[in-house]
């Protein structure tokens, strides 16, 4: 029973953060959205690697293959290479202060946009924008407050 | 690192097959396109959430609908009122234009198609990946709805549709750099390609020679020559036209014509449609907006 309502508060945060990942925002925003999806995977696998882990991050990203409509297979690949990083460091993570994390997710974001870049302009014809790596900005700045509302939504709800 | 809690295959392993999936994916996808037919299924698993995130937007704009004061809805419906008599008004005179157009084209033994079946569409949603120009719609694969079906506003061209859904679709915008259109300059009918720049508001015109005649400020109207459009709809506007002494093609770039960033309804046509040989009069376009059986 325990599990099920573990797995029933870690599903419904996917969930909003698909939702947040696709929600509709004016052309000038979109630049600017925080990377939803990194940063509720990065959240998850530090708090409880042996719940949420690489098979996730691989599902999670060919949902968000589909619903972005690129070719499918790319998120999923990065998402699942950050979930490695995460799980094979996250004791040393859960020790970072919030300082740390915040900069240590800004580099992860940075470079799965730049493996984003690298992946899609191998196979297709794309266009670089300036205002690409702004996300990178705005999820650092999101970080803390997502950390403790998750923390206290995890605390709060008994998730192991 | 092994710790207590891992359980089943390592890290590395589980690291290793699902990257063999994700390589294996990406090429199935983007080489062979293996998917193009699953799409259909796996995008409707999908589309709850699309649902979900287009619903605010939805309730709001009812909302405000409701909200609205009756003087307001009023002055709405005069000013629809007069714009409903001046569009009757210019359709007289294009059901006149039509049959003499008719009976020229009898004249020169040369039939063209002017009437298409349409369906109007609500947009869902802008965002795409960040290299592409994508939206998605809200009709799909049960409306009849395919691949390739040219997607309009009533301003202009506004893309193709790249993937259907059972009941979504994604549009390929005519500004995507994947996009390639073709033209030809409606004061002229000098013929060209329209190349998407991958900016929400630039178009390229490659391959234009150095002496053509094309001046900024030109209109251009799809050509039709693709087949997948239908000839005559606007598509662009030449918003520069420049060439360096000596050098064979011109720099030429459009804007675009449709607001494609800000339009909520769209209009998806059927090119080639059943209905073609039929005999549809321009007096009853509400008729075509039922889907075909």
């Amino acid at each position: 029973m325990n599990l099920f309502n573990s797995y029933k508060i870690i599903y419904f945060t996917f969930f909003v953060c698909l939702v947040a990942a696709i929600f509709p925002l004016p052309i000038i925003l979109n630049a600017f959205r925080p990377d939803w999806m990194v940063l509720v995977l990065c959240y998850w696998i530090i708090a409880l690697p042996h719940r949420v882990n690489i098979g996730h991050a691989f599902i999670l990203g060919l949902f968000l293959d589909l619903l972005l409509g690129s070719i499918l297979g790319m998120h999923a690949m990065l998402l699942s290479l950050l979930a490695y990083i995460t799980s094979i460091n996250f004791q040393r993570f859960r020790n970072f202060t919030l300082v740390q994390t915040t900069l240590l997710l800004g580099v992860f974001i940075f470079m799965s946009k730049l493996a984003l870049y690298w992946i899609a302009s191998s196979m297709q014809e794309i266009v670089l924008h300036r205002h690409y790596f702004w996300s990178v900005f705005t999820s650092m700045l999101v970080w803390p407050w997502f950390f403790l509302f998750m923390r206290f939504l995890r605390i709060r709800f008994k998730v192991s | 690192m092994k710790t207590i809690f891992t359980r089943g295959p390592s890290f590395t392993l589980r690291l290793f097959v699902v990257i063999a999936c994700c390589v294996g994916l990406l090429i199935a996808d983007s080489q062979f396109n293996l998917f193009s037919s699953v799409r259909v299924y796996l995008n409707s698993i999908v589309s709850p959430i699309q649902y979900v995130a287009d619903a605010p937007q939805k309730l709001f704009s009812a909302f405000s609908e409701n909200i609205m004061t009756r003087q307001a809805l009023v002055d709405r419906n005069q000013q629809l009122e007069k714009d409903n008599l001046h569009l009757k008004a210019d359709r007289l005179l294009l059901g006149q234009l039509q049959s003499e157009n008719k009976q020229l084209r009898e004249l020169l033994n040369s039939k063209k198609q002017f009437k298409y079946k349409r369906m109007i569409t609500e947009v869902m949603s802008l965002r795409s990946d960040p290299f592409t120009h994508q939206l998605l719609i809200d009709k799909g694969a049960i409306n009849g709805v395919y691949l390739g079906q040219p997607v309009i506003n009533e301003q202009g061209v506004v893309g193709q549709v790249s993937q259907v859904g059972s009941t979504t679709s994604r549009v390929v915008l005519i500004v995507d750099a994947s996009h390639g259109i073709p033209v030809r300059v409606q004061r002229n009918d000098a013929i060209a390609v329209v190349h998407g720049s991958g900016a929400w508001d630039k178009l390229n015109v490659p391959f234009v020679q150095s002496n053509a005649d094309i001046k900024e400020g030109d209109l251009l109207v799809t050509s039709g020559l693709g087949g997948r459009f239908p000839a005559g709809y606007p598509v662009a506007k030449i918003s520069r036209f420049e060439y360096q002494e000596g050098e064979l093609y011109a720099t030429v770039t459009a804007t675009p014509v449709a607001d494609l960033d800000r339009s909520r309804y769209l209009l998806l046509l059927w090119n080639n449609d059943p209905l073609a040989g039929a005999d549809l009069t321009l007096d009853s376009p509400e008729t075509f907006d039922e889907p075909v059986q």
